[in-house]
């Protein structure tokens, strides 16, 4: 039966039963509102109100507003627009690509990283209707026939992929997202003990029973989305890395941008996970589902995608220098020493040195620590698009027109109304839905919780009374 | 999923290893199981149980398929033969730039339309909120198995007495 190597430790701690998962996750849906809980959302909606008022400011008179020039065309629109899609990438790797890798560890943070990913992406789609500086007009980057002749979209243009990548990505990932959901929905509708409460969990657990043929159905499924959902969260960045990658301009025009802008989005989106887990885990009392285990295997996640990205910096360099082609050592050469140099050298220290610090085995189970680094890789992640973005810009072939950028107030107004936005979801999520996956939890207890030898001795007991042996294998998963 | 009628024998279980040890043992004595409800996914229940394997698989690569299709019409259609351009010097149909949209609709149609057949299958919708249930604890911590006294030939303290031999902790009588 169960067999589970006794050198790794339970991935959820406690020695919790069933109910007692059921009873841990449900009780702060179900209870009112925590004082925390209510001056964090205020603080959040208050974030979200000036920002609102910055942006409409920025739709009503044009974007004009910002700080961009005629040399700085894209700043930090586009930055913050990578910056968001890059987090939004942790959720789908967790829930799609560590379950196709039998990763049972993800199972306490996939819910919440995958919630996270949405309002991630809603943020940077948020960018992308801000940078059109008339977003009414959003839908011509669909192709629908219109009054202007047959004239369609260009398909031949990474933009108009990055419109199908993005739109595909949200909403598949909110398919998969929900499709998680409605079993624990199930749970809370089971027992709610308000008429408003059940009428509106057993809606959307759309009367979900869990019969063996629904879970067999549903698990199946789980697979093929995960499957799909794989190459899907590698195909959204490659094609955010093309908007750039298929133009001229030196320092975009490099084949190494797919891979080295997949690596950095899991990177940030994992520390992004790990910022926002690290306070629900306090919040929510959920030491013993978030348990060490899980936040020194995120951290090691972080060491490899910040090698990897490191990799690709120096790769970059190298590269540049090795092409001989001028302009193109120029860019990089410019980002070191030119007049944005702080933000390189900003971008390098966050990114390339502090996730090596992981390599110590105290460092990585040390929770301060560990938010501390999120927060810098983070900080690093905004740098290294913000000098992919400007510092290529901003010194183009004519030097009569170099120029620098500086952000307005409502640069900086638009980039806080998207983390109004952000927190402002995650913390209606967090407050009316279950953060962790409750039905995959009590899957995992099954296999690797503390009160295994009991269960073991209960299935010798029904099979001493002479039952049949199952013919099957029940481990064959 | 059928709308539920008649009499129903519930046997409650406390543990996902003794249900699934208890359904080959009710099938060698006889009984005919309606379905198991539990709170996760157990591996293996299904086969126990009979049911034959799902081909909803089938049902995604179709729609995949089609997803594959609309796409490459779409783009060919409107970029090569609707209104021909050429740009940045490629032929108006050029294959390699519609792979990126091609695979994004492809996944799009897969997901929504496996999704939406699992929904139908199973009878998931909103309307069925409310829908008839043996036990509200099979979506706690309870293993819940419904057989249907219409379909059985055998007495009910015959069936109970095997479900209780087969480790249920409760047998309750259901009737719809």
């Amino acid at each position: 039966m169960h067999v589970t190597s006794p050198v790794r430790e339970p991935l959820i701690q406690g020695g919790k039963t069933y109910a007692d998962v059921t009873e841990d996750i449900c009780r702060h849906v179900e209870g009112a509102p925590t004082k925390e809980w209510k001056i964090a959302f205020g603080i959040s909606l208050v974030v979200l109100a000036y920002g609102s008022v910055c942006l409409a400011w920025t739709w009503w008179e044009g974007l004009g507003v910002w700080g961009l020039n005629k040399t700085v065309g894209w700043a930090w629109d586009i930055t913050n627009f990578v910056w968001w899609v890059g987090i939004g990438h942790a959720g789908t790797l967790i829930s799609a690509i560590l379950l196709l890798f039998r990763q049972k560890w993800r199972t306490s943070i996939n819910r919440a990283a995958e919630a996270m990913t949405i309002f991630a992406v809603i943020c940077a789609a948020s960018f992308i209707l801000m940078h059109m500086g008339r977003p009414w007009m959003a839908y011509w980057a669909l192709p629908l026939p219109n009054v202007f002749g047959s004239l369609w979209v260009n398909f031949n243009s990474p933009l108009v992929w990055d419109v199908f990548a993005i739109s595909t990505y949200f909403s598949v990932s909110l398919v998969f997202w929900y499709i998680g959901l409605i079993p624990d929905l199930a749970t809370i509708r089971d027992r709610a003990t308000s008429k408003i409460s059940r009428l509106m969990y057993g809606t959307f657990a759309m009367g979900w029973d869990g019969s063996a043929k629904t879970w067999a159905r549903y698990e199946y499924i789980s697979l093929i989305l995960a499957g799909l959902s794989t190459p899907l969260v590698l195909s959204v960045h490659t094609i955010v890395s093309m908007d750039f990658a298929t133009s001229v301009i030196p320092g975009w025009h490099t084949t190494i941008f797919p891979p080295y802008f997949v690596a950095g989005a899991i990177f940030s989106g994992f520390a992004m996970v790990q910022n926002l887990m690290l306070i629900t885990r306090v919040v929510y009392r959920l030491e013993d589902y978030i348990t060490l285990e899980h936040i020194e295997t995120m951290n090691k996640v972080i060491t490899l995608t910040g090698s990897v990205v490191g990799v690709a910096y120096i790769t970059e360099f190298f590269i540049a220098w090795y092409s001989g082609v001028e302009y193109e050592y120029y860019a990089f050469f410019n980002r070191m020493t030119g007049p944005y140099w702080w933000a390189y050298w900003a971008m390098m220290t966050c990114n390339v040195i502090s996730p090596q610090l992981f390599w110590s085995r105290k460092l990585r189970r040390s929770i301060t620590f560990t938010f501390f680094i999120s927060v810098v890789v983070n900080i690093g992640m905004w740098f290294e698009r913000f000098v992919i973005i400007v510092t290529s810009l901003h010194r183009d072939y004519i030097p009569s027109s170099w120029a620098m950028f500086s952000p307005t107030m409502y640069d900086i107004g638009d980039y806080i109304f998207s983390f109004g936005l952000f927190f402002t979801l995650f913390l209606l999520f967090s407050k009316y839905l279950p953060v962790v996956n409750m039905a995959e939890v009590k899957a995992v207890i099954r296999s690797t919780s503390a009160n295994l030898p009991k269960k073991i001795a209960g299935v010798a007991k029904v099979r001493q009374q002479g039952t049949a042996e199952p013919a099957f294998n029940k481990d064959s998963e | 999923m059928a709308e539920l009628t008649g009499k129903y024998l519930v046997g409650v279980y406390d543990d996902d290893d003794t249900v699934l040890h208890a359904v080959p043992r009710l099938r060698k004595a006889g009984v005919k199981i309606q379905e198991v409800y539990s709170p996760f996914p157990i591996h293996g229940l299904d086969e126990a149980l009979g049911h034959p394997r799902t081909r909803i698989g089938i049902a995604a690569f179709m729609f995949g398929v089609t997803g594959c299709c609309v796409a490459l019409t779409l783009m060919i259609w409107t970029m090569g033969i609707d209104w021909p351009m050429i740009i940045g010097g490629k032929d108006p149909i050029s294959i390699p730039n519609y792979i990126p949209i091609t695979f994004e609709l492809t996944v799009l149609f897969t997901a929504f339309g496996m999704v939406t057949t699992f929904f139908i299958s199973n009878g998931l919708s909103p309307a069925a909120h409310n829908h008839k249930r043996f036990d509200v604890r099979s979506t706690d911590n309870k293993f819940v198995m419904a057989i249907d006294m219409g379909r059985n030939s055998m007495s009910e303290d015959e069936i109970s007495r095997v479900l209780r031999d087969s480790g249920a902790e409760e047998v309750n009588i259901k009737q719809f």
